[in-house]
This record gives C-alpha cells, sequence and structure tokens, in this order.
C-alpha cells in the first residue's frame, strides 16, 4: 500500500490519480480512500493507494511507500512504514525524519531534475515518476496516463513525461527497488469512485430527473449529473434545500419518470416527511442518503454508517418503503438497477445508504462489468389509454399493486393525496370517519411489502459455512470483513461472513435459518450504538454475542477487525476499534499552509 | 412554451363528482369556479392539466377539479408541481394553496419558484388566516389583527406577497378577488398562457375566522389598476402600486415582463422534446455507455 501525504492544494490528490490510473493500465487493482480535512486549502490529507494483482475492496493495515508533499507528512506518517518500506520526497526542501529500521529513504534533487525554472508542482511529478519506478511499474504506463490526461496541451504533457522521467531513471539508478515489485494483468480496468457508480448506475438504470442540494459527501452524484445530465437527456435541478429536493423529485416521479436524489444525513433528515408522502402516494423514486460522520453536522469528511435508525424512523405512521445498502463501490453500481426496479414494481420509495468509504473511495472494476445493459423493469404502469372507463389508481389488488397510470393520458385522471385516500385517490380524511376503508387501504399498501419480500435476493453466507462463529454486517464493511475472515481462517480460527444488504424488510426467515445453532454471533460495524446489531435483535430476535465497532472517523483496516473478533472470542461483548497511528494524532500544528477554513457543509 | 388555445370546453367538464367541502359562502368556490371557467375558456383537456396543492383548507381545490392532481405536503406544491413540469413540461402545471402554505412553511420554495423561472402557474388563495387549524395568525394577517394566537393582537409584522413577487424576478405578478369573477378569470388565463411562472395573489375571504378581512371589507377597498391607467409592462411602477394598503387596494395586472427570457423547462437541454415521461426506452444506448466508461480508463 502506497500513502500520499501533502496539505490540500498541494496536488496530492492528482498525484493520487495519476499513481492508480499508471497501476490500472497495467491491470492493477488499485482501492483509494483519502482522509482528508474539511478545508479548502491546507490542513493535511493522506491518501492511502493498495495497489495489487487480486480485486481489493478497501485499505491495508500498513503502508510500504510513500510520497511525502511536505514536512508535516514526512513527519507524521514515516514512521508507519515497515520493514523494506522506502519514503520519496523532495530532498531539497523536506528534512527527513529518522527511519525505521530497513525504511529506505530515498530522497529527490528535485531542482537538479526539474530545472530550476520549473513550477513548485512539478515536485510532484518527479516524486511520482521516482516512485513509479521503486514500485516496479513500467514507464510507458504513466507516460500514457499524461498523454490522456493532457491531450489537449502537448507542452504540457512533454513537461511532465521529461520530470516523470527525471525522476523515475534517478531513482531507479540511485535507490532499491521494493522487494516485490508490482507486476501486471491482463484486465482492463477503469478507475472509479462510489458517487460516480452510483450516477452511472442510475443513468443506466434510466433516471430522467436528478435532484439535489450540495451536501458532501454526497455532492460527487451531483457533479457527475450537471456534466453529463444534459447530453443523456437527464434533467438536473438544484434545489434551494433538501425538502424541496424530495419533493420535486417526487413530482417527477409521479408523472412516471424514473427520478432520484442524493444528500447525507442532515439533508436526509430535511427529506424526511416527503418520504411519507411518496410512500401514502405509492410514488417510485430512489433516495440516497450518503452517510458521514454524525450527529448534526459531525464529522462532514469522515466515515461512519450511523443513519440506519434515522432511515428505519423516518417519517410518521406506518410507511412502506425499501431500506437497502450497496456493500462495495462495484454493488453500488449493480444496486442501483435493483433499487430502481424495485421502486417501480413495488410503487414505493427505495432508501439507499451508502457512505463516504464508498461514496469518496476509489477503486478499479473491470470495464467489463460496468458495461452492461441494465434490466428495466418497470412494474404494471399504463402509458396509453386502454379505454378504462373505470380506472381507480388505487385499486385494491391482491398484491397491494395498483397499475399504475402516468399522468398526461384521458380517462384515467386522478388526484394523489398526502391525506389517507379510497380506492380512487378520494379522500377519506375529512369524512365523519371510516374505520373500514383506513383499515382496507392501509393493510392495501402493506401487502406489497411482502411482494418485495419475496422478490429480493437471499442473503448467503461467505466463508466455511459449518464454522460456528458467525460475522455479521451490512453495507460498506463486507470487504474489509472479508479479508479480516479469510485471515482468521487462514490462523485456523474457523469463521463466515454474513453481509446484509437489503434492512428493510428484513428478511428474517433466511437470516434466521442461517444464524442458527451458531455458537459466536459477532456484528462489525461503524458507529457507537450498534445501531444494526439493535435492528437484527428487533427484526430476528437474534442477540449478538459480541460487536466490534468503530466511530472515530477513520475506515476499519483488516487488523481492527482481525483484533475485534478475537477479543470477542475471548468473551467480551463491545470492542470499540481505533486508528492509533502517530500520523493520525492531532493537535499537530496546523502550519503556515492554512489559507481558509470553509467548512464542507 | 404558451399553451396554445384551442377550442373553448364547457367547464362543467372540470367539475368531478366530488362536491367542495369548503364553508358556506367560503372564497375558496369563486377561486375553483373562475379556474374551471378559465381551462374551458382556453381549451384544455382534462387531462393535460396537473393540478398540484399543499396542504390546507384551499389546497383541497384539486380534489375539486377534475385534472390529474396531487394534494401533496403542506407548504411544498411548488417543488412537487416543478417536479410535474420538469418530468412532463408538455402539461399545464398548476400549483395551488393558502397564504399560511405558499407565504408561510412553503416561503422559500416560494422565493425560489419564481427566480428558476418554472412555467407554471401559481396561484394563492390569501385569506390572512390560517383557516383549517381553526383560525391562527398567517403571514399576511394585518399587524393588530386579534386572531386565537394572538388574542392580544398580532405584534409582527404583514407580509406583501406581491413586492416579495417583484423582487424575487416573477414575472408574471397579479392580484385578483374571489368577489369578482371576471376580472379574477381574464388573469388566470392570462397567467396560464404566460411563458414563465406567474403569481396570481386572490383574496379569497375566510367567512368563519376572519371576522377582520370580509368580503364586505375588500369590496369596499379593492380598485382595478387597469382602471387607474397603470402600465403592468412598467416594474417601478409596480413596485410602487405593490405598497398600496389600506383604503385602496389594487386588484389586477401589477407586472407581466414584456420580454421574458424562456423559463427554465424551456431553457433546460433535457426538455427540448416531447416530455420525459414519454420516453420509450429507459437507460444509456451502448455507445453512450461506452463513452462514459472511457472517462475512468
Amino acid at each position: 500500500m502506497v500513502g500520499i501525504g501533502g496539505a490540500a492544494g498541494d496536488g496530492g490528490a492528482s498525484t493520487a490519480d495519476n499513481l492508480a490510473l499508471t497501476s490500472a493500465r497495467q491491470g492493477l487493482h488499485v482501492y483509494v480512500y483519502t482522509s482528508y480535512q474539511s478545508l479548502i486549502r491546507g490542513g493535511h490529507s493522506w491518501i492511502r493507494l493498495r495497489i495489487s494483482t487480486k480485486n481489493v475492496n478497501n485499505v491495508n493495515d500498513q503502508v510500504g511507500a510513500m510520497i511525502a508533499l511536505n514536512q508535516d507528512s514526512m513527519d507524521r506518517h514515516l514512521q508507519e512504514l515497515g520493514k523494506g518500506g522506502i519514503c520519496v520526497y523532495n530532498g531539497d526542501k523536506i528534512k527527513p525524519g529518522k527511519a525505521p529500521e530497513g525504511v529506505q529513504l530515498c530522497p529527490l534533487p528535485v531542482f537538479e531534475l526539474a530545472g530550476k525554472d520549473a513550477l513548485p508542482i512539478m515536485q510532484n511529478t518527479v516524486a511520482l515518476g521516482a516512485l513509479t519506478g521503486l514500485l516496479g511499474l513500467e514507464f510507458h504506463s504513466l507516460e500514457s496516463v499524461f498523454e490522456h490526461t493532457f491531450k489537449k496541451k502537448p507542452q504540457v504533457v512533454k513537461a511532465n513525461v521529461d520530470a516523470a522521467k527525471a525522476g523515475y531513471d534517478f531513482a531507479v539508478k540511485t535507490y532499491k527497488k521494493v522487494s516485490n515489485p508490482l507486476g501486471k494483468t491482463d484486465a482492463k480496468l477503469a478507475m472509479v469512485h462510489g458517487n460516480n457508480m452510483i450516477a452511472l448506475g442510475a443513468a443506466n438504470a434510466g433516471l430522467k430527473v436528478y435532484c439535489a442540494y450540495p451536501m458532501s459527501p454526497a455532492s460527487g452524484v451531483l457533479h457527475w449529473m450537471g456534466a453529463h445530465g444534459p447530453s443523456l437527456g437527464i434533467c438536473v435541478r438544484q434545489v434551494e434545500d433538501e425538502i424541496g429536493v424530495a419533493n420535486m423529485t417526487i413530482g417527477a416521479a409521479q408523472m412516471g419518470v424514473r427520478a432520484m436524489c442524493a444528500t447525507s444525513g442532515g439533508g436526509f433528515a430535511l427529506m424526511t416527511e416527503a418520504i411519507g408522502m411518496a410512500s401514502i402516494m405509492e410514488i417510485p423514486l430512489v433516495m440516497i442518503n450518503v452517510m458521514r460522520g454524525g450527529p448534526s453536522t459531525g464529522l462532514p469528511t469522515k466515515q461512519e454508517q450511523g443513519d440506519l435508525n434515522q432511515a428505519i424512523g423516518a417519517s410518521q405512521g406506518d410507511f412502506q418503503r425499501i431500506i437497502m445498502a450497496p456493500t462495495s463501490i462495484a454493488d453500488c453500481y449493480t444496486s442501483m438497477e435493483e433499487a430502481f426496479n424495485l421502486a417501480e414494481k413495488f410503487q414505493m420509495p427505495v432508501l439507499y445508504l451508502s457512505d463516504l468509504l464508498m461514496s469518496e473511495g476509489h477503486m478499479t472494476l473491470e470495464t467489463s462489468f460496468l458495461d452492461r445493459e441494465f434490466k428495466i423493469d418497470r412494474g404494471e404502469m399504463i402509458f396509453e389509454d386502454d379505454g378504462n372507463k373505470a380506472y381507480y389508481r388505487y385499486k385494491d389488488t391482491p398484491s397491494g399493486v395498483s397499475p399504475r397510470a402516468i399522468p398526461g393520458i384521458p380517462n384515467h385522471l386522478y388526484v394523489s393525496a398526502t391525506d389517507e385516500h379510497d380506492d380512487d385517490g378520494v379522500t377519506i380524511s375529512d369524512v365523519y370517519t371510516d374505520p373500514v376503508t383506513r383499515k382496507r387501504v392501509v393493510d392495501k399498501r402493506e401487502r406489497k411489502m411482502a411482494g418485495v419480500l419475496a422478490a429480493l435476493p437471499k442473503p448467503k453466507l461467505e466463508g466455511p459455512a459449518d464454522a460456528d462463529t458467525t460475522i455479521v454486517t451490512y453495507g460498506s464493511c463486507w470487504g474489509v470483513v472479508n479479508e479480516a475472515v479469510e485471515r482468521l481462517n487462514k490462523e485456523g480460527i474457523k469463521c463466515n461472513h454474513l453481509s446484509i444488504k437489503f434492512l428493510v424488510p428484513f428478511q428474517e426467515k433466511e437470516v434466521t435459518e442461517l444464524l442458527k445453532g451458531k455458537k459466536n454471533i459477532i456484528v462489525v460495524e461503524m458507529n457507537k450504538g450498534g445501531q444494526f446489531a439493535r435492528h437484527l435483535r428487533a427484526e430476528t430476535g437474534i442477540t449478538a454475542t459480541g460487536k466490534v465497532l468503530k466511530y472515530d472517523g477513520e475506515p476499519y483496516e483488516p487488523k481492527h477487525v482481525v483484533a475485534g473478533i478475537k477479543e470477542c472470542l475471548k468473551g467480551k461483548k463491545v470492542v470499540e476499534a481505533e486508528s492509533l497511528e502517530p500520523g493520525w494524532r492531532t493537535p499537530h500544528p496546523p502550519g503556515p499552509g492554512v489559507l481558509s477554513t470553509s467548512s464542507a457543509h | 412554451m404558451p399553451t396554445a388555445v384551442a377550442a373553448p370546453r364547457d367547464a362543467k367538464l372540470y367539475k368531478p363528482e366530488v362536491p367542495p367541502d369548503w364553508c358556506p359562502g367560503c372564497g375558496d368556490y369563486g377561486v375553483l369556479t373562475v379556474l374551471q371557467r378559465a381551462c374551458g375558456e382556453l381549451g384544455i383537456p382534462n387531462e393535460q392539466l396537473m393540478v398540484v396543492s399543499g396542504i390546507g383548507c384551499s389546497s383541497n381545490l384539486p380534489g375539486f377539479f377534475k385534472s390529474y392532481g396531487m394534494h401533496s405536503l403542506h407548504g411544498r406544491s411548488l417543488p412537487v408541481a416543478t417536479g410535474t413540469k420538469m418530468a412532463n413540461h408538455e402539461m399545464t402545471v398548476i400549483a395551488c394553496g393558502g397564504d399560511g402554505d405558499g407565504y408561510g412553511i412553503g416561503q422559500g420554495h416560494f422565493i425560489h419558484a419564481m427566480r428558476r423561472n418554472v412555467n407554471i402557474t401559481y396561484i394563492v388563495m390569501d385569506n390572512e388566516i390560517y383557516g383549517l387549524t381553526t383560525g391562527q395568525t398567517s403571514p399576511t394577517s394585518e399587524t393588530g389583527m386579534k386572531t386565537k394566537s394572538t388574542p392580544h393582537g398580532n405584534p409582527e409584522g404583514q407580509l406583501n406577497p406581491i413586492a416579495l413577487a417583484l423582487a424575487a424576478g416573477c414575472g408574471f405578478v397579479a392580484r385578483g378577488f374571489s368577489g369578482d369573477i371576471n376580472h379574477l378569470k381574464s388573469l388566470y388565463t392570462q397567467a396560464i398562457q404566460y411563458p414563465g411562472f406567474a403569481l396570481i395573489d386572490v383574496f379569497s375571504p375566510c367567512v368563519t375566522f376572519n371576522k377582520q378581512n370580509t368580503f364586505g371589507w375588500f369590496k369596499e377597498r379593492v380598485y382595478k389598476l387597469e382602471d387607474k391607467g397603470h402600465d403592468a409592462t412598467n416594474w417601478n411602477s409596480a413596485m410602487e402600486r405593490s405598497k398600496e394598503w389600506g383604503a385602496q387596494i389594487p386588484i389586477g395586472l401589477f407586472y407581466k415582463n414584456p420580454n421574458p427570457k424562456p423559463s427554465i423547462d424551456a431553457a433546460d437541454p433535457a426538455l427540448q422534446g416531447e416530455g420525459l415521461a414519454k420516453a420509450k426506452k429507459l437507460g444509456l444506448s451502448a455507445e453512450q455507455r461506452k463513452k462514459l466508461i472511457e472517462e475512468y480508463v
């Protein structure tokens, strides 16, 4: 794993992008996670890139190579390198720390290599060239990335290629390569992040109207839509607040288009009244909540799975909705196909819980995985006048699903109301009382939930089925827990993994069956209160024997999960994992680079 | 896109089986009747109309009007109506509600819908009171007015929706009176045909809870702007007239932008063809998908 450290505005992100693309062009799989501050300039940001010939879904425990773009990064992270590690930095500007045993310090004479007139940002290019060489990546892969990135500016390509080559040649000549150089594969890979996958997935699923209010870490979806919507025939509206967002999305969806909105916890809180409207009006739509550290403004740039309780309780009354959580960046893409189909088939809102880890995490995916036509199942809809003179929008049916005529066609007029209403949409809220109709229409809507449950893919155990220890997770913990489970099994601790994707309706029967007879049931999630463990108990009556929790803002590394599970197996009920490396500690001197402190909303 | 004027239709065609259940004498009856006549005059087919309301007495209107409709959440008629217009811009979209709904809880959306300039008509049945909750002060209640929530007199200022609309860039700003039906109808037909956001604030007296601003009270005070030679293309004089309140209260067309810019739905590159809701095939074409994936390679 490679770490790149610098201040916001130092160019660390583009250096990391270029390294990731260089690796991807050699068929190497990459996973990238950035720990950053809610600052526009200055502060510190630490980007970890895990590069492998195999598929990778999460950060690893240890950094094997790093680029320090400033002194702060050198001071913070040098001690994280293990034996055989390398640290690349601008030797003209940065003083090295004391290297841990077996770590190679690789200062670069940047002035000499890039030329005295080079822009300061060229130090990044020289360092990237050097690291490319020391990791055993091919130079032409890096060259092709520059050619692609700056294709309209040949002089910029040349300046970058020259600086990178100088760094590459110098490093290969002067320093030792890493002990296990990166190889290559034939895989054709795309470098994506979760928000792009949500957006691309929605477009592939037939999205027509997208509404949003800017909010980290969901804004990436809006940016994608802003850039691509016009040419794809997707109407994109930035709305005055999330209340407006939710209501506008619902208005659009009512007309028969596939409509979506995305936000984070605070914005989702504002949307909750409208969720009930979509539910009682039986309007399909997809609402994305990209969870971040809460409560309230909380940690705008940090990871947490803290909004499950909010999603479950996100409106008043008995409201029908589907709550699902994709389990990886790849699944963020695939889940859009499922989300829209479920929403339309069962005419209800789908609450889709992503989180910062997936939405802002980057990884490589096979282009063939992405290049697939989605199956579009819109359920029972009426697009043209079928001559039916007795159309009832909310007709009571055995499945609870009433054929949905899209507004604009003759002979199917109806009014959808947030007031309780009968089969024809006529409100019963103003009559003296109508217990019979009220009960019947509530039952009709609730009946749809049984249909949803039957339509969901079944949950499965991963790992040895006969293990008497099962780790239960939901959402983004899938990748890191799978890796931890693999390690534990290698160590002789037999266990398997049950990842839950659909939280409402909950597959109580299947989950209960899978967990039957297990001696240890350990829930791993990312919040303080054990919200998912509580949900599991509420739905199945099963109490987890142990809980591994993390809510310090940083993602799990496999070692945290492995250690947590071991503690639970020794009898501990709750293990609270933490990222304890010195580089994570605050306060650290902010340094002179801090220019502004505008926080991401 | 202005609604094309078709052959006139009978106003009865817009009357559903469900009769209104407002209090006898409520101003909203006039508002509803006139809307049915205006739609008839413009010959708009029922299925081409989408009427969206919020919550409140007046927001029950879609249930008493034969068209497609949404009786949405309190204060949210405008974002919902905007969404419907985005998804099918070929339909005529009318938003409606009361003063509490639009100028109180929905105030933020009101300003932004005008700034956004979506081509919808917004009818506010302004009775200066909260009726459905049995008579509390509203944003347009006069200062000093005694209501259930302000038994010692409303201590707060009175909102001026006309001035607010003008300041927010609304291209069509009018005020009508439920007690003058023919005058009101002409405002409706003009508003529906205006190619952008059109506001009609309608004095629609609450006969049960507002004993101050009654039909009689308004009748004594209202005068028609057109009778006083007001130039509705002049924004500054519209702003001047909007300030009048008391012995003389203007109704009619305050302002109509003589050179309106295309509304947001007309300008949106995604809305240049037929309504989005009419798309037969959903999803990306193979070429579109390939091109998008190529961005990440």
